[in-house]
């Protein structure tokens, strides 16, 4: 009897809580084709142990940390370096601001919040089984090692808790996963590793970022030209270097201004920065136009010139995402709606019960601003004015009078939010889990709500409305080649990309309105007394015949 | 006292000239690209351009001030009074009554009061002007740290513009002088040959005629 609305409620549900398109292409990871074209990984090349030939992996695993178990025996330090990293504790305090921020803690304009939810989120997180509080974050044997280095494509992962009775067949009729095959075929992580997750964000593909989409596993050259097969076929890692485990890059913490560059000969490769292989003086001809655009340098990050739009290869990004029209159902089951086909012909979802409405954007020209690195979080703490609309999810410093600035690309996401009108703070919303409060299932906004922030002893009014709130997302990948960088004219123009940025002088954009009256006039108007003067010389000349000048 | 043709432009002079006034052309053309009154030539063909173009500028002004004072030429600049009323009478008036122009070439004073006046503001007052903030602008990358750099390039900028619509309105002017008197080719050709009517001196004529024969003819 109820088996057509279980269907279609496990329909719109798979479809959201993974990738929108299907929810098998975040899981495998790489290709499982055979690799004739080894991506780079930086200067951790690896190809001195070949792991099926170590007689621990030659055995059934039964799990996942058994496997690591098994790592680790030979990998002894790599537990204690890898509980430090951010893909473990998800959890970073910002040294300048104080605030605590990381996955664990925040709150985004996308899916709200991972915590209390981490039994659907923590599918990403890079370990096994954190599915609430209890989650051991000091047991090494907890890491999962194979989601970042499987090199087969078959490893994937399940939600670490079950969900409304509907969302379990989302991960029904996955083929078993061979532990022992993967083990024996591990390798340095490739873009699909990285990307089953971060080409993911905010409940899709691309869907947060803007610049990171699976059309990233095997980008064309003029998507990227780093990471492109047809150019220098880098792996993340290839600049988000590692040591011990830690990576260089984050958003928590942007270098936006890289003023040491290279550094000497095998020094430097700590930071992920353009200018760390780039150098501070990157355009290298020596003509009168590259030496302008290492001028440039100082005040312009390379993201801003040679990522002409971010949202490229055919996979769009969300820009506007609206909660206030989520939970409506079809007799009493959710539903969703196609309503946009992207550059690759998939279909995106409109809208969708558990979620509400979304708007999507391809090939988009960035916003751009002054930016030092620094953020500064709306988080749950944060009580803000409500009239102060759009509340910032994440606002930022920078400006031209500080050093550390320069103007940086970024993707500006819009969003109607859950809010606690009551006491102004955004709120943790409840919404995976086999209860009758989980939003994903119930479609009752208040009790998310109510359990959402009662589990974390968080102070909730009691009344809920809806907030509009912007967050920015720097753009820093998908990067052109060269000839598709962006021309002058795109900021040294009237109503150019800068058109807003201050604090500069910009040739061809600024002009003294005045000035350019007043010397127009006295060209045109000495042009007028010339000709004034030369017919009043024709004209006389006439009553004087016979001369000649 | 004898109207001879004598060669009063050198080679260097008309080299000078010429080349001032491409460069002065290709600037101003430029310029006003970069500036943004038209935006049909690429911003970067602009800044390539109007930056080569400035550097040979510069060289070519200081190699002519080296040549002015070597040589003694910058006493044709020298201002005097003595003719001025005549020749403004003769442009805003004696000129459409048709007559004949009131000055005449010497062999030390090419120029008439009039032009060595604009000519001597265009050395003193614009071309300083306008090299010296375009010299401050094309070095903005070397003092862009200092407090109030960005406010501070505003008004250079205004500076160079402002400077630019008059150098532009100089030459304006100066090609609607070739039209005056003589026919214009008549009056571009000095420029190009060298040889212009001159009254010379008797002494200078047996000069000329006796020392530099090709000078005159």
């Amino acid at each position: 009897m109820h088996v057509l609305p279980g269907i279609l409620l496990s329909l719109a549900l798979m479809s959201v809580a993974l990738a929108p398109a299907q929810a098998s292409t975040n899981w495998p990871t790489p290709p499982t084709v055979v690799d004739t074209n080894p991506q780079v990984s930086g200067p951790l090349t690896g190809g001195t142990a070949d792991h099926r030939k170590f007689e621990i992996l030659q055995k059934p695993f039964a799990s996942g940390p058994e496997v690591t178990k098994a790592c680790l025996s030979c990998h002894t330090e790599t537990g204690k370096h890898f509980m430090k990293n951010i893909h473990w504790t998800w959890d970073y305090k910002d040294p300048v601001t104080n605030q605590q921020l990381g996955k664990k803690y925040l709150i985004n304009n996308f899916c709200t919040n991972a915590r209390g939810n981490e039994g659907m989120c923590a599918q990403c997180h890079a370990g096994y089984g954190w599915k609430d509080e209890s989650f051991d974050f000091t047991n090494e044997g907890n890491i999962d090692c194979l989601v970042c280095h499987d090199q087969t494509g078959t490893y994937y992962k399940t939600p670490n808790s079950t969900g409304n009775a509907a969302c379990s067949v989302m991960f029904e009729g996955k083929p078993a996963i061979d532990l022992s095959f993967i083990s024996q075929r591990v390798g340095l992580p490739e873009r699909a590793n990285c990307g089953a997750c971060h080409f993911n964000g905010g409940g899709g593909d691309n869907v947060k970022h803007g610049d990171l989409s699976s059309a990233l596993k095997s980008p064309s050259r003029a998507l990227d030209v780093h990471m492109s097969p047809q150019g220098l076929n880098f792996a993340c890692t290839a600049c988000h270097v590692t040591k011990n485990h830690v990576w260089a890059g984050s958003r928590y913490d942007v270098i936006a201004k890289d003023q040491e560059g290279q550094g000497k000969p095998g020094q430097r490769r700590d930071v992920a920065t353009c200018e760390s292989c780039h150098g501070i003086t990157p355009h290298q001809s020596g003509s009168i136009e590259h030496r302008k655009l290492n001028h440039h340098v100082a005040s312009v990050a390379c993201q801003t010139c040679h990522i002409p739009a971010f949202a490229r290869g055919g996979v769009a990004t969300m820009v506007d995402w609206d909660w206030r029209t989520a939970g409506k159902t079809k007799d009493g089951e959710g539903y969703h709606e196609h309503g946009y086909t992207q550059g690759n012909g998939q279909e995106r979802y409109t809208y969708k019960s558990i979620k509400g409405n979304f708007t999507y954007a391809e090939n988009v020209v960035p916003e751009y601003a002054w930016f030092n690195g620094q953020m500064h979080y709306t988080t749950i703490d944060t009580r803000f004015d409500t009239n102060a609309q759009p509340i910032a999810i994440n606002a930022f410093d920078g400006s031209r009078d500080d050093i550390r600035s320069r103007i940086w690309p970024f993707k500006r996401m819009h969003t109607w939010l859950p809010f606690d009108t009551g006491n102004g703070t955004l709120v943790y919303t409840h919404l995976w889990g086999d209860d009758n409060e989980a939003y994903w299932g119930n479609y009752d906004m208040g009790k998310s709500i109510a359990r959402g922030m009662k589990d974390f002893g968080l102070p909730y009014s009691g009344q809920f409305g809806f907030v509009e709130t912007t967050s920015f997302w720097p753009i820093t990948h998908m990067v052109a080649p060269k000839e598709d960088a962006l021309a002058c004219r795109e900021c040294h123009s009237q109503n150019g990309r800068l058109a807003t940025v201050e604090g500069v002088y910009l040739p061809g954009r600024d002009r003294n309105y005045w000035l350019d009256l007043a010397g127009v006039l006295l060209v045109s108007g000495t042009i007028g007394g010339i000709l004034a003067h030369g017919l009043m010389r024709r004209l006389l000349r006439k009553h004087h015949k016979g001369e000649n000048h | 006292m004898a109207t001879r043709r004598v060669l009063i432009f050198s080679i260097f002079e008309r080299f000078w000239h010429w080349t001032q006034m491409a460069l002065i052309m290709t600037m101003l053309i430029t310029g006003f690209a970069i500036h943004g009154l038209y935006v049909s030539m690429p911003f970067d063909t602009a800044v390539t351009l109007h930056t080569l173009a400035a550097l040979a500028l510069l060289a070519l002004w200081i190699l002519s001030t080296f040549w002015l004072f070597t040589t003694g030429n910058w006493k044709h600049y020298m201002p005097t009074a003595e003719g001025l009323g005549q020749v403004l009478r003769f442009y805003s008036y004696g000129i459409f009554q048709g007559e004949r122009h009131p000055y005449r070439k010497a062999y030390w004073r090419k120029h008439n009061p009039l032009q060595a006046i604009a000519y001597l503001a265009l050395k003193l007052v614009l071309f300083p002007a306008i090299w010296v903030s375009g010299l401050i602008y094309l070095f903005y990358f070397a003092w862009g740290d200092v407090p109030f750099a960005a406010a501070g390039l505003g008004w250079v900028a205004l500076i160079h513009t402002a400077t630019a619509y008059a150098i532009l309105t100089f030459v304006v002017i100066h090609v609607y002088m070739l039209t005056i008197g003589h026919s214009f080719a008549a009056h571009v050709a000095p420029m190009l040959t060298g040889f212009d009517e001159v009254d010379l001196t008797p002494e200078e004529e047996a000069y000329l005629t006796a020392d530099e024969p090709s000078h005159i003819r």
